[in-house]
């Protein structure tokens, strides 16, 4: 590519006529990409150099921003996360949220997905409809729902869990030991986009390969081991790469449904909420981005890892791995 | 597959052999359905449950052996005045529907619907041990509390004029930026396209506090258009959706319409837009949902400002609120969702291949 691009600008000079006509469509396009490189530029880019900024000042929201009303600090915001009483334990109940509900976002689409490809189910389009349907529904009515279907006396989980003979379900919402892994099964439910996506991934094997494993004696569980997964795996590797992201930045649930102070007992008290309350209800900007750092940093370096390792594990079928 | 060796199968039987191949069909058939509809019973219990509690009234969760659907107690009238009913246990593990008159500890006075005429009766046993007849009853009490409560048509405009708008600026700037990156050959256009794509997994919150300030110098802070302004200037997401799209567009018409002296711009308005309405209507259902579901950013910008918020903040509150109110809040839960919903359900094909293009062909 850039050998292309310097011959181009290096016999450009010997070629006025092209010159001028691809300057005009260099203008043209650009013009074109220009709502985007001015938006990337404005609210993105810039911004993030000024939150590495304001990671060094003791900048509040009480007053404006301007000269003199905040200080360098050098390294001191990074000195406090390292003591903070709030933001490591939250690390925790983030990782923890993390930890159970990405292995949980893979597999439970995928038993979705195989589940409504199969063509012995009745009805296989009926039953997409539904299981996308809590995929549409908003956060903020999600959190109620489950806010109810879980309550421990009342919702007809625990109801459902007695009538299994369970005689003492957890307390959900109300118990710090249950609180995170209820969040789990409500991020859970919200899983249609994944099961399309792998839907059509399942769509794309090509028939042949199921054809030829079957004449060679496969069974219908070495061929979804050795034919399904690894066709479907650059699907999977987008979800996976997709759920660590939205999993280090998850809060908005956790907020409605435990406040701000992460009820109980701070167990709902995730990493981004703790941003949240030293930027927008403790002001305190400086060491706030602070905490926008890490968790930029953390999905930079996860997004980076699980591409590097991703391009080994992954198969394309194509053979372009990009 | 019918030459699956079958432990036990004679070959001189091939009879039987064919019986036991059905048999398994039909059990796999049975297990793959039963599944099915398993899941979805998992899946749809939290939504049957809204349901249910936003017909309910608040005094039927707490009763003891109440019935999980929207009931009230049935009553019999006898002699113009309304007496519940009571399943009564009687001799055998028989059991009577029987109205209770006049309830004591040990027995009570009780008078049978079917046999009015016999008149009133003394029935031994304790009334509260017996399980009170319910009727289906739904109440739209919780929703008219609800629509008292919380000004929904002002929530429901906000939001809608939000999504509209936003979306309206999504469309432009997006199919602006994905021509751009389709039908021009540009120095370093690729470099863009990964700054573009990366921008994807860029977490909100490494850039909320500096736009927070930004838009506080502008006075734009407890006004819309900090959500609505940067919608113009177009985003990952949707610009890929949009490009892989129109790659798919052979390049020969549009040619054909430059040679007929067509600009850029009627080019893209006269060839490409009308042959990509899926996917243009792909982005607009997106987005649409995307800003009808946002909290955190409303939440930020608005400041407290309730006459300007969105219905997915104005009902936040609503979460904390169950435990006094939970058939009010299941109320606001059913609202809130009603129109996301009967959008899907209309334009759910669309949807899925939205999906799809973005996830698959990445």
């Amino acid at each position: 590519m850039s050998v292309v691009t310097r011959t181009r600008l290096a016999s450009a000079p010997s070629r006025p006529r092209i010159t001028v006509n691809t300057r005009r469509q260099w203008i043209t396009g650009f013009l074109f990409l220009s709502p985007w490189i001015f938006g990337f530029f404005a609210f993105q880019l810039l911004p993030i150099l000024f939150t590495v900024f304001l990671s060094f000042t003791d900048y509040k929201a009480t007053s404006e921003f301007m000269p003199g009303n905040f200080n360098y600090v050098g390294w001191e915001n990074y000195r406090y996360l390292l003591i903070d009483p709030q933001a490591l334990p939250s690390m925790g109940v983030t990782l923890k949220f993390a930890l159970i509900g990405i292995p949980l976002g893979l597999v439970v689409p995928l038993l979705l997905a195989v589940l409504v490809n199969d063509r012995r189910l009745v009805g296989s389009s009926f039953f997409r409809t539904l299981f996308y349907l809590p995929t549409v529904i908003p956060i903020v009515a999600g959190a109620i729902i489950f806010n109810g279907v879980m309550n421990a006396q009342s919702g007809w989980l625990n109801l459902v869990l007695k009538a299994l003979g369970i005689a003492d379900p957890p307390r959900w919402f109300t118990d710090p030991t249950w609180a995170g892994f209820a969040l789990n099964l409500l991020a859970i439910w919200a899983v249609g986009n994944a099961m399309v996506i792998l839907l059509a991934g399942l769509q794309s094997v090509p028939t042949e390969l199921y054809e030829a494993a079957t004449m060679d004696g496969a069974g219908p569980v070495t061929r979804f081991f050795y034919i399904t997964l690894p066709m479907i795996s650059p699907v999977i590797f987008y979800n996976l790469t997709i759920g660590v992201i939205l999993a280090f930045q998850y809060f908005v649930p956790a907020l409605l449904i435990g406040s701000a102070n992460g009820d109980p007992q701070k167990s709902l008290l995730f990493f981004p909420m703790v941003f949240y309350r030293e930027a927008f209800v403790l002001s305190q900007m400086g060491y706030a981005s602070v905490l926008a750092m890490v968790i930029f940093v953390i999905t930079m370096v996860a997004t980076g890892l699980l591409f590097y390792f991703g391009q080994r594990l992954v198969y394309y079928a194509s053979g372009d791995a990009s | 597959m019918t030459t699956t060796p079958l432990p036990g199968g004679s070959p001189a039987k091939p009879v039987n052999r064919n019986l036991l191949y059905y048999a398994r069909i039909a059990l796999t058939r049975i297990g793959v359905n039963g599944l099915g509809l398993l899941m979805l019973a998992v899946f749809l219990l939290p939504l049957g449950y809204v349901f249910a509690t936003s017909f309910k009234l608040d005094s039927q969760m707490t009763t003891q052996g109440a019935p999980l659907w929207p009931a009230a107690p049935s009553t019999y009238n006898y002699q113009g005045k309304d007496y519940p009913l009571y399943i009564v246990p009687g001799a055998g593990g028989s059991t009577q529907r029987l109205a209770l008159v006049n309830p004591y500890r040990e027995n009570s006075d009780m008078v049978d619907p079917a046999h009015p005429e016999k008149g009133v009766f003394n029935v031994t046993g304790r009334w509260r041990t017996w399980q009170p007849l319910y009727r289906f009853a739904p109440t739209l009490k919780n929703f008219i509390d609800a629509w008292e409560e919380v000004n929904f048509p002002r929530l429901f405009t906000n939001s809608l004029l939000l999504a509209g708008i936003s979306t309206i600026g999504t469309l432009i700037s997006c199919i602006l930026v994905a021509y751009g990156f389709t039908r021009f050959k540009l120095p370093g256009k690729n470099i863009l396209f990964i700054f573009l794509i990366s921008t994807i997994v860029l977490p909100p919150q490494a850039t909320i506090i500096p736009l927070y300030i930004l838009f506080s110098k502008l006075h734009w802070t407890g006004t819309w258009l900090p959500l609505l302004v940067p919608a113009f200037f177009a985003n990952a997401y949707d610009v890929f959706l949009l490009r892989q799209y129109f790659m798919s567009i052979p390049r020969e018409l549009d040619e054909a319409a430059m040679l007929d002296g067509a600009g850029p711009l009627s080019t893209l308005i006269l060839i490409i837009i009308p042959q990509a309405i899926p996917a243009i209507t792909a982005v607009t259902i997106f987005h649409f949902f995307f800003v009808w579901n946002q909290y955190f950013e409303p939440l930020v910008y608005l400041l407290g400002n309730e006459k300007l918020y969105p219905i997915s903040v104005g009902i936040g509150a609503f979460v904390t609120t169950y435990a006094t109110y939970p058939g009010r809040s299941a109320a606001t839960a059913v609202l809130a969702m009603l129109l996301p919903a009967v959008m899907f359900f209309l334009a759910q094909r669309q949807f899925m291949q939205g999906i799809v293009v973005t996830g698959v062909e990445k």
